[in-house]
């Protein structure tokens, strides 16, 4: 399917045209926008509480989730979800403190890997199942995982949308608005919850190694161009969708990954946005 | 002396906002203060004095209701200090934001009013609006939409004690506002404060290290030394007596012209607050 004879179109209409003729393309382009836009919103928060860390981490639990469900034949999505989340409450529960703690999260998440490698080397298809889990294979995406994609993350945005401004608040002014009589540790709890359960599906695209590139890169371009909450999320969310969309597109045309081009994408835009604030 | 006398009879007069009986705070282990009596009435400027680690922060806690006494009773507004009280505006210690906390100042205010409620809240222009007057109340208008992060730390501290009044309160509690800032800066600071005290009739409790900033706008002292308490008018409570009583040791105040103090030990004095010496060479 990387063998396409096929060039890549100037004509954006045209070139869409052919590619969702193919139904694996058409998974890809529902199952990115939806995560583009989840790992856009979700990242802002991220970068708002300096929770990268703490993202990198839910990943690489979910890694061995996903290997373990792999292995005993379960969608590896639901062994994500489980690990991730599992792992994103024990380090809310801990406190608040816990999620600033680098070298805790640090062991826990190698520990992670380590037995997600012994899960892979279990399962006899290890090499590919491993490829796809750590760098991302959202070509491979079926209909069923579209919409367990597509439900988890209508949970996560109207769980995200209601908890909106207490955890902008909490984030930005931990101690006064614990004074106002806040839960500022549940709050920190529903929103670790939240991010491990993006990562998790947005493994699916940029792998756990590449997480980064979606849940912390667009966001923190965005925090770069704007000082308001909403418009920051808006932009976070375009450049994940940009990101996405071109990602594929190329993808569709150039035999390499489709992770590698969203990486580069939202970098160089990283990158651009920077040089432009630093010259400024 | 008689405008003094007229004013303390004038107090007496307001109900008690703060009263402490008795007080004894910390852990079970380890008492960090104890046996303190103080009340303080509405709309008086109270500074909270003492070294550090001398348990300033810890008398917020118990007001805010985020911590109990150890022994003892304390009151606010009346009733058992409770968490979460709306009366109270709180501005913790804190002397940096972030550089990447790239958000602008108004909506720290806003979120101020609005971050407890559920929803995302689009259509809340009544609470924007209520959020610009805090920062005009404090003169800071003109930083509504700059950048948290760009922000000197005496334009910080307004912007903090917009976010503290924004919700009207009756009490405000200021954690070392002064800490950071120059002199000139810091003076600004208190005569914004003293405005504000006097305009809303808010009762304030202020904690810093040094009194001479505050010492002309001041009702009241807390001076925290020593695991005990002393409590008074400046002048009850800055004088050498009280304070080589509070010390366990030989202490002198000094006075200047202009009616700051230095407070100076004998024989070394080991909890000195750490800014005194320097505001001595500057007074000097």
């Amino acid at each position: 399917m990387r063998r396409n004879t096929m060039m890549l179109s100037v004509n954006l209409l045209a070139a869409f045209h052919s590619i969702f003729q193919y139904q694996f393309m058409q998974h890809a382009f529902e199952a990115g926008t939806i995560i583009a836009i989840v790992a856009g919103i979700i990242g802002y928060l991220v970068i708002l509480r300096r929770t990268s860390f703490a993202a990198h981490a839910y990943a690489e639990i979910g890694f061995a989730g996903a290997a373990g469900s792999a292995l005993i034949g379960i969608n590896p999505l639901f062994g994500l979800l489980g690990a991730s989340m599992t792992g994103g409450l024990i380090i809310a529960l801990l406190g608040k403190r816990a999620t600033n703690r680098d070298v805790e999260i640090g062991s826990v998440l190698a520990f992670a890997l380590g037995l997600g490698l012994l899960f892979i080397s279990l399962y006899t298809g290890y090499a590919t199942e491993a490829y796809s889990i750590l760098f991302g294979e959202i070509l491979g995406i079926s209909s069923y995982g579209v919409l367990i994609t597509a439900i988890v993350s209508v949970v996560i945005l109207v769980a995200a949308a209601f908890v909106y401004r207490p955890i902008l608040f909490a984030s930005l002014d931990e101690e006064v608005a614990e004074a106002k009589g806040m839960h500022t540790v549940l709050l920190g709890a529903i929103f670790m919850l939240l991010l491990a359960a993006s990562v998790s599906i947005a493994i699916q695209v940029s792998g756990v190694l590449l997480i980064f590139a979606l849940m912390v890169t667009p966001a923190a371009t965005a925090v770069r161009l704007t000082k308001k909450p909403t418009y920051a999320i808006a932009i976070s969310v375009l450049i994940a969708l940009i990101a996405t969309w071109s990602g594929l597109l190329i993808a569709f045309y150039e035999p390499y990954p489709v992770s590698f081009f969203i990486v580069s994408i939202v970098f160089g835009l990283y990158l651009l946005v920077r040089l432009i604030s630093w010259k400024r | 002396m008689i405008i003094m006398n007229t004013k303390v009879i004038k107090t007496d007069m307001r109900e008690d906002v703060v009263k402490a009986k008795n007080l004894t705070v910390g852990y079970k282990d380890k008492k960090i203060w104890q046996s303190a009596n103080f009340e303080v009435k509405r709309g008086e400027f109270v500074a909270v004095i003492g070294p550090n680690g001398a348990g300033k922060t810890t008398m917020f806690r118990m007001l805010l209701g985020l911590q109990e006494p150890v022994s003892g009773d304390l009151k606010v507004f009346g009733e058992p200090p409770m968490r979460g009280n709306q009366r109270i505006g709180y501005v913790p210690q804190r002397h940096t934001i972030d550089n990447e906390t790239n958000i602008e100042c108004i909506e720290l205010v806003h979120l101020a009013i609005s971050g407890h409620k559920w929803g995302i809240g689009l259509t809340s222009s009544k609470e924007k609006e209520l959020a610009y007057k805090a920062l005009k109340d404090v003169g800071a208008a003109e930083l509504a939409h700059k950048s948290l992060a760009s922000l000197s730390g005496g334009e910080l501290q307004r912007i903090f004690l917009a976010e503290a009044l924004v919700s009207n309160p009756e009490m405000l509690l200021l954690d070392e506002p002064l800490s950071n800032l120059d002199i000139k800066r810091a003076s600004d600071l208190v005569s914004l404060i003293d405005s504000v005290v006097q305009s809303r009739k808010v009762t304030t409790f202020l904690v810093a290290h040094d009194i001479n900033p505050l010492i002309q706008f001041l009702d009241k002292v807390i001076y925290i030394a020593n695991g005990k308490v002393a409590t008074g008018t400046p002048k009850e409570v800055l004088t050498s007596k009280k304070l080589s009583e509070l010390y366990g040791t030989h202490v002198e105040v000094l006075h200047d012209s202009m009616g700051h103090i230095l407070i100076h030990s004998v024989y070394g004095m080991n909890e000195q607050p750490p800014d005194e010496e320097e505001h001595h060479d500057v007074e000097r």
